[in-house]
């Protein structure tokens, strides 16, 4: 059987040429780039390169680009790093409900800390309002943290209104850009965002990286404390194939991410047309101007575990959410935010995420055999 | 091209790099997906798991991914600290640990905990005497490297542990990032709560760490979110990288079992020769010290960064010590502990060997390393 993935929001497969670019890294240039000898200064070259692309698609300085090992250490360090490192200017974070884990356990650790966190709600369609940020600011608050786009429902965040409105507090800005990182364009400049999170393995680039962009005026205590790598704001060996294989999917990213885009949102409206035509009962959950890739949708009557399990068994691979929130058997906490715990939507919706290699005969078929399913399982 | 500086970092076994190709190209599920692309990973992820806990006689639930060996030390010593901190606030470690060991420590007096550096004796040791003298009522961790990665001076861990079995309530972290695969250590037998180990210091891929937690221990996590590998270290599952590490971890104590009396061999063929060379002093003690390291000084102020480009200028690499802190030119810690006087200290260049290196390879780098003497004290006189 041909398996179609359809989970690209969860993990995406590696691009061949970034797996091409990363092998010279532990075949020939293996140096430890701190070494001072010739291995040692052309791994230190590969990384700087890196840094200097990955700073230029977000519009940053290279020196406030931060390898880490991936998009949940970023996050963290994002939030525990400038708490800790502004307690003497204030407790108060603001986040939303509708955060990726690695945001809202972070706040949820800060809290045991002694730190005030507001959860801002989201309406119907997983947005928040600018003008709750605004409510919710106070003098001490010191920390605001709302995602580029959501993972679930893909919705995009008002960044650019929520920046405007910090750029005269105190308080940092930061989004987790995980998702939308590499599909949409972000300037950090133009949205005034002091710290911006990118994980690997979300554009086709490897697991076990990611990059965290802090503003030179952060002031940010490190997670982790050892040797003095990335400006001594995050010990460790540099992981430089996985910096050179991040620096590739980043180059793919920003080069064909126009193309993606219409890709998507072509495959979007293949698969939401056939459900339309099918007659079967279906409620798009996020908004129309979301990220192209993510379509969730609710099928009324059906429930989430036999869904997937059905779909897996047509060899399509979807999701109820987040991968790291799948393996539980808690409703999705963005859908209830998006719709309250009563609603029948949060047991009864599916992730589709489009990526690399995906066509649209695949979504076609997709889409067909989920039809099958729904009518089967709703008795229609 | 001869590379002499394995404790930096090691060449990944060209075997590691197809595991991992294959993984990150045909198995590139997220472990926590329900299809089957997910749970092939998830398969693979414990697996990997299996045969990690196998090598090392402990069991899979004892062995927690890490990015690497600097995480899994700052996981340790952190985690500890904030579990039990209502217990106490005293933890004991050496003077000559890696820096993802003292930094912490150091971030740790910070915030109100009280740090004991156990001073180390000639050949660069501690013993548990001192530890035993150390201890309190309140000492929450103790914290030993198994093998110094500047000299190579092995620890007495078995006889620390052996001690700490005496006092339950005092957790024993041991570094052994540069131990594994060159020197055994039993991990139960040397009632080890923690153990740190990195995968690109024996063969494997950088990005990939262990630290094995002891059943019963509880710590509090460094990196919060999804809840992987039992709640303890959140982030999605970086596979290749861990599976390549257990094919590394494999093949290393492999080529440990064939080849370690070679090692041995060459070790002290080279320490024959640089006896012999009369610009030079040995620090690396003669008894106690890993099959792998040799850590020796230049005399009459040469200096060693010039030495380490000079060598590798004839495709030789060694360093003038550990990696992390060779940008700074400041005198080993190691070697001040150790008492060798601060000219010794800020002279000193690490041969770090695995078991790729050979004994052909010495009348070469030895050659090349008098020569580079002969250019250096020219320029001194």
């Amino acid at each position: 059987m041909d398996r179609i993935y359809l989970d690209h929001a969860a993990t995406s497969p590696v691009h061949p040429d970034v797996v091409e670019r990363m092998i010279p890294f532990m075949t020939e240039v293996f140096g430890n780039p701190s070494s001072i000898h010739y291995f040692g200064r052309q791994s230190r070259h590969a990384v700087d390169e890196a840094r200097a692309l990955v700073a230029k698609s977000i519009g940053a300085k290279e020196t406030e680009v931060i390898f880490t090992s991936g998009g949940t250490e970023a996050d963290n360090m994002a939030l525990i790093g400038t708490a800790m490192a502004n307690r003497d200017r204030g407790r108060h974070i603001i986040t939303t409900a509708i955060e990726h884990h690695a945001v809202l356990r972070a706040c949820q650790y800060l809290e045991k800390q002694g730190f005030d966190v507001t959860y801002l709600p989201v309406d119907e369609h997983g947005k928040v309002s600018p003008a709750d940020v605004k409510a919710a600011l106070r003098d001490d608050t010191i920390l605001v943290s709302i995602m580029f786009a959501n993972n679930e429902v893909g919705v995009l965040q008002p960044i650019r209104e929520i920046g405007e409105l910090l750029k005269e507090h105190q308080a940092y800005f930061h989004t987790d850009a995980v998702q939308a990182y590499g599909l949409v364009p972000m300037d950090v400049n133009e949205h005034h965002i002091d710290l911006l999170s990118v994980s690997g393995h979300k554009i086709n680039g490897p697991k076990g990286i990611g990059a965290l962009y802090a503003r030179e005026t952060v002031k940010l205590s490190p997670l982790f404390y050892g040797g003095e790598q990335e400006r001594k704001r995050r010990a460790g060996t540099e992981n430089v194939a996985g910096i050179a294989g991040l620096a590739k999917a980043v180059e793919i990213a920003q080069e064909t991410m126009k193309q993606k885009q219409e890709e998507y949102r072509l495959l979007r409206e293949t698969m939401l047309s056939i459900f339309a035509e099918s007659g079967i009962d279906f409620a798009v959950n996020g908004s129309e101007d979301g990220l192209p890739h993510i379509v969730n949708v609710a099928f009324p009557g059906t429930n989430v575990e036999s869904m997937l399990v059905n779909l897996d068994l047509a060899g399509i691979a979807a999701s109820s959410g987040s991968a790291c929130t799948a393996g539980s058997i808690d409703p999705s906490h963005v859908l209830v935010a998006m719709f309250g715990k009563e609603s029948e939507r949060i047991r009864s919706s599916i992730r589709f995420s489009f990526g690399l290699g995906n066509t649209k005969e695949q979504i076609e078929r997709a889409a067909t055999e989920t039809v099958k399913i729904v009518k089967r399982l709703t008795n229609k | 091209m001869i590379y002499l500086d394995n404790s930096a970092t090691t060449k990944p076994f060209p075997e590691v790099i197809d595991s991992f190709v294959t993984v990150a190209t045909k198995y590139f599920g997220n472990p926590s997906s329900l299809h089957e692309l997910g749970m092939k990973s998830e398969r693979l992820l414990t697996q990997a798991r299996e045969q990690i806990a196998a090598a090392l006689k402990v069991k899979p639930s004892e062995i927690v991914f890490t990015s690497g060996g600097t995480e899994a030390n700052n996981f340790a010593i952190k985690g500890v600290a904030f579990q039990y901190r209502h217990r106490g606030k005293h933890i004991i470690t050496t003077a000559i640990e890696h820096p993802s060991v003292s930094e912490p420590c150091q971030q740790l007096e910070q915030l109100g905990f009280e740090v004991t550096y156990l001073p180390v004796n000639e050949h660069g040791m501690v013993t548990a005497e001192q530890v035993k003298k150390a201890l309190r009522e309140d000492t929450i961790l103790v914290s030993v490297m198994h093998v110094n990665n500047e000299v190579g001076a092995i620890q007495p861990v078995e006889e620390i542990g052996a001690l700490l079995a005496h006092y339950p309530k005092t957790i024993f972290h041991v570094d052994r990032v540069q131990g594994i695969s060159k020197v055994p250590l039993d991990m139960k037998k040397a009632r080890i709560d923690l153990c740190t180990m990195s995968a690109h210091k024996f063969h494997g891929l950088r990005g990939a760490g262990i630290l094995y937690v002891r059943q019963g221990i509880r710590l509090s996590p460094l990196l919060a979110g999804g809840g992987q590998e039992m709640q303890l270290r959140s982030g999605t599952e970086n596979v290749p990288a861990i599976v390549a590490m257990a094919k590394a971890l494999r093949i290393a104590l492999e080529k440990y079992d064939k080849q370690i009396d070679y090692l041995h061999e060459v070790k002290q063929a080279w320490l024959n020769e640089l006896k012999a060379i009369p610009e030079i002093q040995i620090n690396t003690p003669v008894e106690h010290s890993a099959p792998h390291i040799i850590n020796f000084s230049l005399k009459h102020g040469m200096k060693p960064e010039v030495f380490v480009h000079e060598l590798a200028k004839s495709d030789i690499f060694v360093s003038t010590t550990s990696a992390c802190s060779s940008k700074k030119k400041a005198p080993s810690k190691t070697l001040l502990a150790m008492g060798v006087g601060e000219e010794r200290a800020e002279s000193g260049i690490r041969i770090s060997l695995s078991f790729e290196n050979t004994l052909e390879e010495i009348p070469i780098a030895v050659a090349a390393m008098k020569k580079a003497i002969e250019k250096l004290s020219e320029v001194t006189r």
